[in-house]
């Protein structure tokens, strides 16, 4: 008799979703879905509203990563007002989104998943969680912890605020950066790189190659935003698509003309389309982003210890082998990176210039934003009328570039774990395990939060409710 | 005016406290000089009064006036605040709430909104009715201002700053009830206002963030809503 299995919700991800496996009648998978069974609908109802609103209307889609929405929609409404933004407000605005990169790879990694992989895959459900990782390791979760806040605090000594700062305007930033804030952040700079580095030491000498698949291993296309040399980018740039092996199938492409290369295919069972790149067709035309996609289209990373690190993982992990563990990995390199990158913003005496903002009526009709978010590329695109009233607006959000990636985790995990319909409790949470691996944002991506009781139905081909497992 | 106790001067009691105004001034004004504050919206010093909001009401001698618009008169008994005052202040804010779409997280005048800190002081923690959810369209036409009408209270201070302190009788109101709306010109877009002089009276006036600067973003507005008082009191000092 063929099964379902549904586990709903999935836990310790931002939003709400459920996945079922599919049993064929000997028990094994036959298939599997990541399912998003929200709805938020901003791209209608910001319909009317200014452009000058926007930034801090779509911060409210997400209170993990609003600073990603405010800059990307900035940067959509620079282009609609057509002026150059000031350099200091680009550094500051660049210095933002390392915060914020640090404070959420640092929510995702010590919070949502370490829990997993240091305390074990099977552990009781009850202590598998962070407290849980205050009690095996209190150095390392108060380590982390205090990681997390030095993110949130860059952001709020820049915006006011640590959630939904109102900062990043159409133009530019409407504060500027003052000495002693300067100051506070280059304090704790020792530190965040020190818990960093151990962190990274710890994660590399803890997991082998081979015990990086657990998390299922598979090939796809990665995307991401690149300098023009090359570099590691996450605030502007060119996009770059590379092969599972790193090849390049697009390069030095202006992010602008996304429409050209990225369409969206949906499907009847979630509320979150699939992104995929065109020429390759749905859904064969899968690719992944976010820190993974971002390590492996870049060069390098620019800095010198991110380089050094990046050299070591690269030593155990060819760009083809398709780890999803590795999201774990790469996070922990990107965190290093964006600590360097914010001791090289604050050593230019120009990020404390007063000059942040650059005014000017609508000069353009249309306008896109991207940059590149902890989760993965960010695009906001804004049709506006003469006056300045958005008509339509798109957004493409990181987890959405992932879903295909999601759900072909999903799968080889089901099918490597579950045979003969023999299910425990700690393969869920594995399965769960693929798509945290992801750290996906489905509030973001059908523009929901919350951590729910895990609920698994198996039913049969009948329709019948053959077991339930919960999990509180 | 003053509270001192002067022979021509008015005597009342306002909340148990004994005060005296000079003849023709307000309770408002009454209660404000004995340092007793009574919310109000609608009103602004420097317009004349129109006591539309209903925010100010008092209990006088057992009926309820709005301080705004009632003169102080000697023997008055006056109670600025009664649990059933206060009911009817907050049901006020809840219904303005209800009515127009006052989304403060992203609206330009967060934090220096008179409807918000007038939500705080009244205590609105939440909206019973059902909202509205009035889609009225943005008139950003202006080359400098812009009119979000879905953020309008309708206390009318853009209207009679407009008639009363600048002269220019740009603004009015159209339609009656749920459809009244402040127009421009006959309901002309503000860009072919041809009365509108451009002064910006009427964003200084406006209470929340319906009538703004163009370019402004999330809590950015920051308006002077003691513009028109100054105004008329330099212009009656000659």
């Amino acid at each position: 008799m063929s099964r379902e299995i549904h586990i709903e919700p999935v836990t310790r991800i931002e939003g709400h979703a459920k996945i079922t496996v599919f049993l064929d009648d000997a028990g094994d998978v036959k298939d599997a879905q990541f399912h998003v069974t929200e709805l938020r609908g901003f791209e209608r109802f910001c319909q009317g509203r200014t452009l000058w609103e926007m930034p801090g209307l779509t911060a409210r889609i997400c209170g993990i990563c609003p600073v990603s929405h405010i800059l990307a929609s900035a940067k959509a409404c620079d282009a609609l007002l057509a002026v150059n933004v000031p350099e200091t407000a680009v550094m500051l605005r660049r210095l933002m989104n390392l915060g914020q990169f640090v404070q959420s790879h640092a929510l995702s990694f010590f919070y949502l998943s370490a829990p997993d992989f240091l305390l074990g895959w099977d552990t009781e459900p009850a202590v598998r969680n962070v407290v849980g990782l205050v009690q095996k390791d209190p150095e390392l979760a108060r380590k982390g912890i205090r990681l997390r806040a030095y993110g949130q605090e860059i952001i709020n000594r820049l915006g006011g605020k640590k959630i939904h700062p109102a900062w990043a305007v159409p133009g530019g930033v409407n504060q500027p950066l003052s000495v002693e804030d300067r100051d506070w952040i280059l304090d704790g700079l020792p530190e965040a790189k020190e818990t960093t580095l151990a962190t990274i030491k710890l994660f590399r000498e803890s997991f082998d190659p081979a015990a990086r698949e657990v998390l299922s291993t598979f090939n796809s296309m990665y995307m991401g935003l690149v300098s023009e040399d090359g570099l590691w980018e996450h605030y502007d740039g060119r996009l770059r698509i590379v092969d599972p092996c790193g090849d390049r199938v697009l390069d030095d492409v202006h992010p602008h003309t996304y429409p050209e290369m990225i369409h969206e295919a949906s499907e009847p069972w979630t509320y979150l389309k699939f992104p995929h790149y065109a020429p390759m067709g749905y859904p064969g035309g899968m690719y992944r982003v976010g820190p993974l996609g971002r390590v492996h289209v870049c060069d390098r990373f620019g800095t010198p210890e991110a380089d050094r690190e990046l050299e070591i993982f690269r030593e155990t992990s060819s760009r083809c082998s398709g780890r999803v563990f590795d999201y774990h990995y790469t996070r922990l390199l990107e965190i290093l990176a964006s600590i360097e990158r914010i001791e090289r913003l604050l050593a230019d005496d120009r990020i404390l210039s007063t000059r942040i903002r650059a005014d000017a009526g609508v000069n353009q009709l249309e306008g896109v934003g991207v940059h590149e978010a902890p989760r993965g590329t960010l695009i906001h695109h804004y049709w506006v009328d003469e006056d300045g009233i958005i008509e339509k607006a798109n957004y493409i959000v990181s987890t959405g570039h992932n879903n295909l990636g999601m759900n072909r985790a999903v799968q080889e995990i089901a099918k490597t774990f579950i045979q003969k319909g023999e299910i425990t409790e700690g393969i869920l949470n594995r399965i769960e395990g693929g798509i945290r691996a992801y750290d996906p944002c489905l509030s973001c991506s059908v523009h929901a939060v919350g951590q729910m009781p895990l609920v698994v139905d198996v039913v049969g081909s009948d329709g019948e409710l053959v077991e339930r497992m919960t999990q509180e | 005016m003053s509270s001192k106790v002067q022979p021509d001067h008015v005597k009342l009691v306002i909340d148990g406290q004994d005060v005296s105004v000079e003849p023709g001034r307000t309770l408002l004004d009454a209660a404000t000089a004995a340092g007793i504050r009574i919310p109000t919206l609608c009103h602004l010093d420097g317009l004349p009064e129109a006591a539309a909001c209903r925010m100010c009401v008092v209990d006088v001698d057992g009926r309820w006036l709005p301080a705004c618009a009632t003169e102080a008169v000697d023997g008055m008994h006056v109670v600025t605040k009664t649990p059933e005052i206060e009911t009817h202040r907050r049901t006020v804010v809840e219904l303005l709430f209800a009515e127009g779409n006052h989304v403060c997280a992203f609206c330009v005048s967060n934090g220096h909104c008179e409807l918000q800190d007038l939500a705080c002081e009244v205590g609105l923690h939440s909206v019973r009715v059902p909202y509205s959810f009035r889609r009225d369209r943005i008139d950003a036409s202006h080359p400098g201002f812009l009119v979000d009408r879905d953020r309008c209270v309708l206390c009318g201070r853009c209207v009679r700053v407009c008639a009363e302190v600048e002269g220019a009788h740009t603004w009015a109101f159209a339609n009656r009830g749920t459809d009244a709306r402040v127009i421009t010109d006959l309901w002309e877009t503000w860009d072919d206002a041809e009365s509108c002089t451009s002064c910006g009276k009427c964003v200084e006036s406006c209470p929340t963030g319906a009538i703004v600067c163009k370019g402004v973003s999330n809590a950015e507005m920051v308006k002077d809503a003691e513009l028109p008082g100054e105004l008329v009191a330099r212009r009656n000092r000659g």
